[in-house]
């Protein structure tokens, strides 16, 4: 049995303990949202935050995520109530096929929880690792500056009390 | 309506097509607009329901261009109904029209136009059936959010009116449709309908269906073209938890289990059993312009427009080229199929339903009418990647596993490895000037394999490569003109009093091709678009003024003027030192979308990188429906083209396709994305839907070639404008 925290809440899984976590998200906890893009490291489709760090859920086993708070896309709001990033997606239409996007506002996410107002070389340096392939670029940097500016984006308050804080490696 | 009148509507729809062959009938049949022509009953494309809810049907799927929400910004405009209030149902075997392949942005042309007439049509039928109702002339009625009003305020639903409209019948001719001027939904700023689920985790994509009892496959492919298993070692891959089946047809070889990652594990270990032959050699990657130029052709003269040339002119020429590009969509091909007694049905990303069916149902040797395919929106689709080949191996495994849903998905390697490229081109221009730096003869020959070799039969599938019995393989055809696809946009748009134009098709292919976002467009608007300035330097031009002295074309005009003065061109004007800028045009196909740009560059005397600064664009997609989709899909066109244009070729050599991860076949990452591309669209109300998506791929390319020739004074005739390349050029 493997214990994982995911969105706050706590899953049993009786899986085998070298699933990459985006097999888990996806196939036993039914979450849609990270992407299978390369399982190589290459692309950020698969992006999720672990311990308040954004990280390719297609290269971490369960087995070293016990006791870590994974955090995913659906954890910052829904079709109906969409979180501030999510709003910001929303408003500059920022998706061609979208494919891309869960990725992406996770990154970004991880990002304004540790800089509130990054400049456009910064938003660019921390995006460098997604890839996109339609082109969306230049309004999924406008959906990260207009959340930042919109302000408010914040760690649950869970995380912030997180004794487990660092960067998964 | 129910399942088989619907059908049946279909099923006229082909008798129709028939009969409007037949010699003489054509004559008397006026040709119904958009799709209407092959599809022209109108419960094909619309169902009214007692409550007032519309459903709208359409051939056509999202692929990421945003169509949906176009389509509907139609139908809600021409029938006046509330968006919410529409269903659009997308591509199904069973229930939408046979629109054949969402491609050559076609879709507002064919599905768009026919959903605007059949749409405009049904608010009539309303209109007449309450002014009976009513008892007031039709003249004195107005419609509104699915009611019709009367002058002295009474309102009936749509929903009311349902017995007395029927739409199992074929369209009129001649339909008004509203004044553009009183559009509120077309042209008008509407959100997409697909985004809040994509950036909220909704089930969105092909890769997130989870059908009840569902397991997972996965492909072990040969290691290259042309490969054979000699040998199979299952005793390791049958240890795996979960496994249900090693599924095995001479080379196409898959596991299914329970899990993903056991699938996963599954496809590795058995890959590692697997022996396999040497295969077919490519050849090396050095040599591939040669060889494409020297293999034979069939030679087509698609231009010959004859003139005396003055005595007097000057002549210039040139060879350009572009290597095998990838679709590369960021979620590889995926699908899933469920074998349920013998009725077959596969849900897929595939542009082509209609095609696809038919070349499972070859594949299989089933009746087309025992397969349905489902069309759910995958990864960005560019052209003819593995989706169709996915749906194969879903049918495939599908067949093996009866009444269990399969899902496969195909890993990174596998894609990039197997998708179709895009046919590395050659061209070679020469064109002389008069003394008045007029081009008075234009001589023009581009090499190509085909850019189509989309299913439709089963031996176009992967699947069908490596089965034990493949099917008798189809000799691969040209698209013709004046579409085209190698010779797409082969004809120069340009007023040039001589000219010939040959298209030499290539049949012999080196590595699998297919259609890819503008087809031979890319590579011919990039040769022209770049000789255009070659020639305006030889007559001491302005690159701009050059192109408008050789265009009458009003549109054409417009667009060039609009993206030159947005730049603020002047040649005059001095940039920043390495900086260049560059201008291009085309009419994409010469009969869809006009789109020009114009860019700034600069150029890293270091590392020879060259990064697009920005870009100003302007587009006509004729009468323009969802205009940030046009700004949309225009903007991504351009990154898009930037990063095939500064970066990408397969990389390949004897022994295989080395371009298998990202690693090996780089794109453009944030780091290269503009600061700006802005895009100006010229809206066109009333004219007919033009298309945008492939539009801004070929002038793309042509003015980052153009923009470094001004920086560097460096003309690179050969694609991709890598640093390595660009630097090599500047040490000389
Ligand atoms: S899928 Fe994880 S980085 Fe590509
Ligand atoms: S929007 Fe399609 S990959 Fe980014």
């Amino acid at each position: 049995m493997i214990a994982l925290t995911i969105n706050g809440a706590e899953h049993k899984l009786d899986i085998d303990p070298n699933t990459p976590l985006l097999y888990a998200l996806r196939d036993d906890l039914e979450l849609n949202a990270a992407k299978f893009g390369c399982g190589l490291g290459q692309c950020g489709a698969c992006t999720v935050i672990v311990d308040n760090a954004a990280v390719y859920s297609c290269l971490l086993p369960v087995s070293a995520l016990e006791n870590r708070k994974i955090r995913t896309l659906e954890s910052l709001g829904t079709i109906d109530r969409p979180g501030a990033l999510q709003q910001a997606f929303i408003d500059e239409q920022a998706a061609q096929c979208g494919y891309c996007i869960a990725g992406m506002i996770m990154r970004a996410q991880a990002l304004l929880e540790t800089n509130a107002s990054p400049s456009d070389a910064e938003i660019r340096a921390h995006m460098q690792t997604n890839l996109c392939r339609c082109g969306t670029h230049l309004r999924i940097i406008a959906a990260v500056k207009r959340a930042a500016a919109m302000g408010g984006i914040t760690r649950p308050r869970a995380e912030l009390a997180s004794p487990t804080q660092g960067v998964v490696r | 309506m129910n399942q088989i009148s619907r059908r049946a509507a279909l099923t006229g729809a082909a008798a129709v097509i028939v009969a409007l062959r037949l010699p003489g009938a054509a004559a008397q049949e006026v040709k119904l607009p958009g799709a209407l022509s092959h599809t022209p009953m109108l419960n094909g494309w619309l169902k009214l329901e007692a409550n007032g809810h519309v459903t709208v049907y359409t051939g056509k799927g999202e692929l990421g261009q945003g169509i949906r929400t176009a389509l509907l910004q139609i139908a809600s405009e021409q029938l006046d109904i509330p968006m919410a209030q529409i269903t659009l149902i997308g591509p199904d075997t069973k229930l939408t029209p046979n629109e054949g392949y969402t491609s050559g942005s076609l879709s507002m042309k064919d599905s768009g136009t026919a959903i605007l007439n059949a749409s405009a049509e049904l608010r009539a039928m309303l209109v007449q059936a309450a002014s009976a109702k009513l008892a007031v002339s039709a003249g004195s009625l107005a419609t509104e959010a699915g009611f019709v009003v009367a002058a002295d305020g009474r309102r009936v639903g749509y929903g009311d009116l349902v017995s007395a409209i029927d739409l199992d019948r074929k369209a009129a001719s001649g339909t008004v449709l509203k004044d553009p001027a009183t559009h509120r939904v077309m042209g008008k700023p509407v959100h997409r309908v697909d985004i809040p689920a994509k950036v909220t985790g909704g089930a969105a994509y092909v890769q997130d269906m989870r059908l009840p009892g569902m397991v997972h496959a996965r492909m072990i492919r040969p290691p290259h073209y042309g490969a054979t298993l000699l040998s199979l070692d299952t005793a390791a891959t049958e240890t795996v938890p979960g496994l249900i089946r090693i599924v095995r047809d001479g080379s196409f070889l898959a596991v299914i289990a329970k899990g993903e990652w056991q699938a996963v594990q599954a496809m590795r270990l058995l890959a590692e059993g697997a022996k396999w032959s040497a295969g077919t050699p490519l050849p090396a990657q050095a040599d591939i312009f040669k060889i494409i130029r020297g293999l034979a052709s069939n030679d087509t003269v698609i231009l010959d427009k004859k003139a005396d040339l003055p005595a007097n002119s000057r002549s210039l020429s040139a060879s350009y080229r572009r290597p095998y590009g990838m679709h590369g969509a960021i979620g590889p091909s995926c699908a899933v199929g469920l074998m349920d007694g013998d009725q077959l049905t596969v849900w897929t990303h595939t542009q082509g339903v209609y095609p696809d069916r038919a070349a499972i149902a070859d594949l299989l040797k089933m009746p087309p009418a025992n397969v349905r395919l489902i069309h759910v929106e995958g990864s960005g689709c560019y052209g003819h990647n593995g989706a169709d080949d996915a749906a194969a191996d879903a049918a495939m495994l599908a067949r093996a596993l009866p009444g269990k849903p399969v899902r496969v998905q195909w890993m990174r390697d596998q894609e990039n490895t197997w998708e179709p490229f895009t046919p590395a081109m050659v061209t070679e221009v020469s064109a002389a000037l008069d003394a008045n730096g007029k081009i008075v003869d234009w001589q023009y020959g581009v090499w190509s394999n085909t850019h189509s070799n989309r299913p439709g039969n089963g031996a176009r599938l992967l699947a069908s490569w490596h089965i034990a019995e493949p099917l008798k393989p189809q000799p691969p055809t040209a698209i013709p003109q004046p579409e085209g696809g190698g010779d797409r946009n082969g004809i120069p748009l340009y007023d040039i009093p001589r000219a010939k134009v040959t298209s030499h098709f290539v049949p012999e292919e080196k590595l699998r091709v297919s259609a890819m976002r503008g087809l031979g467009a890319y590579t011919n608007v990039f040769t022209i678009e770049s000789f255009m300035d070659e020639l305006a330097q030889a007559a001491g031009a302005d690159p701009v003024a050059f192109r408008l002295a050789h265009l009458s074309d009003p549109r054409a005009r417009d667009v060039i003027n609009l993206a030159a003065d947005k730049f603020g061109w002047n040649t005059q004007a001095s940039l920043p030192q390495g900086h260049g800028r560059g201008f291009a045009f085309a009419r994409y196909k010469n009969l869809a979308a006009y789109l020009a740009i114009a860019l700034e560059i600069s150029v890293s005397p270091e590392t020879g990188e060259v990064r697009l600064i920005r870009a100003e664009v302007a587009i006509d997609s004729g009468q323009a429906v969802a205009i940030d989709g046009i700004v949309n899909q225009t903007q991504g066109g351009v990154i898009q083209s930037a990063s095939w244009t500064l970066f990408e070729q397969v990389m390949f050599e004897p022994a295989g396709i080395t371009s298998r991860d990202w690693r090996g076949y780089p794109i453009l990452r944030f780091n290269a994305v503009p600061e700006q591309v802005n895009v100006h669209v010229i809206d066109r109300p009333g004219a007919p839907f033009l298309g945008t998506g492939e539009a801004a791929a070929g002038p793309t390319a042509a003015a980052l070639a153009n923009a470094l020739a001004h920086a560097t004074k460096l003309r690179l005739r050969e694609l991709p404008l890598t640093a390595a390349r660009v630097k090599a050029a500047m040490q000389g």
